[in-house]
């Protein structure tokens, strides 16, 4: 760094002078010709196109499929979307560890279930129980920000995480609270209205189908949401929010009131959640304690981190990808199609990097054929499993399935697969690469015969797997900002 | 006149007394250095003049209003601003987004008019952005154009210097405390501070309280130094006067050689 003529006028870029650095844009290696303009117009595209492209392509989702579950999935996706978002504000931004958040999500629907259904005969008008819940849900983000505004990082983790065992004890037990039946208990709260305006009924089904109407509302709910949090951090507040995440005592030096601010974050995240909560519970028409758990609290967190906290395209792409994936992975046929899609595509996507990796998937291929026929040549009951749904086809001839598991393969093979993949993380070079092939064919062999029998825990097991997987090519997410703690 | 003033404060960290009922007066316009070897107590005092710490005993005040008790931020916002001895930027923040959210304190736009981005937030938000390039400006082209948008853990540490003293100004304090900020640079650089620091005073208007190790650096800026050892003021005066001064020498190079010098 010597520039020795600050005010001098520059003339061509120097090495080691600022104007090298000034110049990186022209220097990057870029795609020539057609793809090159592309991805440089759309990096220019600005983030309020990408929003309205995104509701206009979301809102014709309707005209594509009639199907009830389709437009049911497509509802809870916009709902992960909102809590995302949300949960943004407090870890992305705020950088607090809150592990309470989907109280506030409970907090919300029960609110709106109290105070619009034949519980208590209560039927406020939509529009004044949705501020109402909403500003319930700031107080009292504000109130567990209060004695937590002291802790970071584990400590607020556990305080916040004991808020959301506490609203599990009270809504469970909320069925007798000093002789009185608030929550309904385990049983719940039962027929809540629908969203309702004047004397019109936002009917949640149309002819036994799930009507879109609540797919729109909440559409409409997460522009809003989603513009006006993008305002907000754009400003000052949003400005302080992330000096404080950076460095607190800066941040304060500098004239910002950090304990007020990291309160002001709770209540925003909780408002989002509650707001977020009505629409629940106005479209499921009933609430239970155990919906806001420790389940949904870990599929939010993962929407968070897959899609890159801080970054609001980013958590909403998380919530996008995890949310229909999970739905899909229910179905055996169809986690089959992801799980081999997922295989090849990432081999193929890895084989840019090294050629060697596109080697490892022929070998692989030719392996399961071998080990198949093999096996098939000894014993035919080996093969004779059945295989349903997609790529049934292929997957007959490759992947091995007896027709009858024998009870020590299911939890040998499946140990003895997390054994290998310890194994190929320890070794190098070329040792690694050949033990991927039985590796890769041994984790299809789990899956065909032990993951697909239970799709239910199967389902978290991969988003587990997915969340490592990416943690370790990009560790700030898909969309999110490179980070640097220290330099 | 007196701007800031500290009357007999003392802190001490359990059984050890860091800094031992001093008294400093910063007059308006004044740039004093303070110097002291290392464990001598200058960040420590820093640290008691902006709120972090709170003194054991004694009165610090801003404008004869004592300012003991306040919360960093409240401070702050009265004008007293200052740099860190280790660099604290908001590291995965922009150039400038760093400089704009110093101006926290003087504006005054809230979360709901952000949201609703009214007029007046539209046109704060404006000065704000006019602000913070004002700041960046102030050291030639080193923090300009580009820069701005890039994130402050991709400049040099020289630049990084120079960050944290545009963020410092952005809050429009009256005094500025700046620890070290000639630490780790080379000495084209620190010539660079040297001036910088008196163009501070004159065309930024501020009252400055330094701590600087760097002994040409104090000669070339300081009208008054005040030399700490083991948290007790030891020597005050002119840099000639001080850098004589028996106990200064001996607290820097021990007894004996201050014996045969």
């Amino acid at each position: 760094m010597t520039d020795s003529t600050p005010h001098g006028m520059h003339e061509g870029p120097a090495v080691g002078q600022d104007e090298w650095v000034a110049r990186h844009a022209e220097r990057r290696i870029m795609p020539s010709g057609p793809l090159g303009t592309i991805e440089d117009r759309i990096r220019r595209v600005p983030w309020w196109a990408w929003l309205i492209l995104f509701l206009a392509a979301a809102s014709t989702l309707p005209a594509f499929s009639s199907s009830g579950y389709v437009r049911y999935v497509a509802f809870s996706t916009v709902l992960y979307m909102l809590l995302a978002l949300g949960l943004n504000v407090v870890v992305g931004w705020g950088g607090l560890l809150d592990l309470g958040f989907v109280a506030f999500y409970g907090i919300g629907a029960y609110a709106y279930a109290i105070l619009d259904s034949d519980k208590f005969g209560i039927h406020l008008p939509t529009l004044v129980s949705l501020p109402l819940i909403v500003v319930v849900g700031a107080i009292v983000g504000f109130l567990l920000g209060l004695p937590s505004r002291r802790l970071t990082g584990d400590y607020l983790a556990i305080v916040t995480l004991f808020f959301l065992q506490l609203f599990q004890t009270i809504t469970t037990n909320g069925d007798d609270a000093f002789g009185h039946n608030v929550t309904g208990g385990p049983n719940g709260i039962l027929r809540i209205d629908p969203f309702h305006l004047g004397k019109h009924d936002l009917v949640v089904q149309h002819q036994g189908i799930f009507a879109v109407s609540y797919f729109y509302v909440a559409l409409a709910f997460f522009a809003v949401v989603f513009v006006a949090l993008r305002f907000v951090n754009q400003s000052r507040t949003g400005r302080a929010w992330r000096s404080q995440r950076e460095d607190p005592l800066a941040a304060e030096a500098m004239g910002m009131p950090v304990n007020w601010l990291k309160l002001m974050s709770f209540s925003f995240g909780a408002a989002v959640a509650a707001l977020t909560g009505t629409l629940f519970a106005a479209q499921a028409a009933s609430v239970f304690p155990l919906t806001f758990y420790f389940v949904l609290l870990i599929i939010v967190y993962t929407m968070v981190i897959l899609g890159g906290s801080g970054s609001q395209a980013g958590v909403v792409a998380g919530a996008l990808i995890v949310s229909p994936l999970l739905e899909l992975l229910r179905d055996p046929g169809k986690s089959r199609v992801i799980f081999f899609v997922g295989l090849v595509g990432g081999l193929l996507l890895m084989s840019r990097r090294s050629r060697a990796l596109g080697m490892v998937a022929i070998a692989t291929l030719a392996f399961g054929f071998a080990v198949h026929e093999t096996l098939g040549a000894i014993d035919k009951s080996w093969i004779a499993g059945e295989h349903q749904g997609g790529f049934a086809g292929v997957t007959d001839h490759w992947v091995v399935a007896p027709a009858h598991l024998a009870r020590w393969i299911a939890p040998t093979s499946y140990i003895g697969l997390i054994a290998v993949v310890l194994l190929v993380t320890l070794v190098r070079g070329r040792t690694r690469l050949v033990l991927l092939v039985p590796t890769l064919y041994l984790a299809a062999f789990v899956w065909e015969n032990v993951m697909l029998a239970k799709p239910e825990p199967a389902r978290y097991i991969v988003l587990g797997v997915i969340l490592i997987a990416l943690m370790i090519l990009r560790p700030n997410g898909l969309l999110g900002e490179r980070r640097v703690e220290i330099v | 006149m007196s701007i800031l003033a500290l009357k007999g404060v003392s802190l001490s960290f359990g059984g050890l007394k860091v800094v031992d009922s001093l008294d400093l007066q910063v007059n308006e316009g004044e740039i004093v250095s303070v110097i002291g070897p290392n464990g001598a107590g200058k960040t420590t005092l820093f640290n008691l003049i902006t709120g972090i710490y709170r003194p054991d005993e004694g009165e610090i005040t801003l404008d004869d209003q004592s300012i003991v008790g306040l919360q960093p931020h409240v401070i702050s916002q009265r004008g007293v601003s200052r740099t860190f001895q280790t660099l604290r930027l908001f590291l995965n923040m922009s150039v400038k987004e760093n400089v704009m959210a110093a101006a926290y304190g003087h504006t005054r736009a809230g979360v709901f008019r952000s949201m609703l981005r009214t007029p007046g937030m539209r046109r704060e938000e404006r000065e704000i952005e006019q602000l913070a390039q004002e700041r960046l400006a102030f050291f030639g082209k080193r923090l300009m154009g580009y820069r701005w948008d890039q994130p402050a853990y991709s400049l040099s540490y020289a630049n990084r210097r120079r960050l944290e003293i545009a963020r410092a100004t952005a809050t429009n304090p009256r005094i500025l405390l700046l620890d070290e900020p000639a630490a780790g640079m080379n000495p084209s650089e620190t010539h660079e501070i040297t001036e910088l620091i008196g163009e501070l005073r004159t065309e930024g208007g501020y009252t400055i309280l330094v701590i600087e190790h760097d002994m040409h650096v104090v000669e070339g800026i300081s009208d008054r130094v005040v030399a700490l050892d083991h948290g007790v003021k030891i020597a005050e005066g002119s840099f000639d006067a001080v850098a004589t001064n028996e106990k200064v020498v001996e607290a820097y190079l021990g007894l004996q050689t201050a014996a045969t010098k």
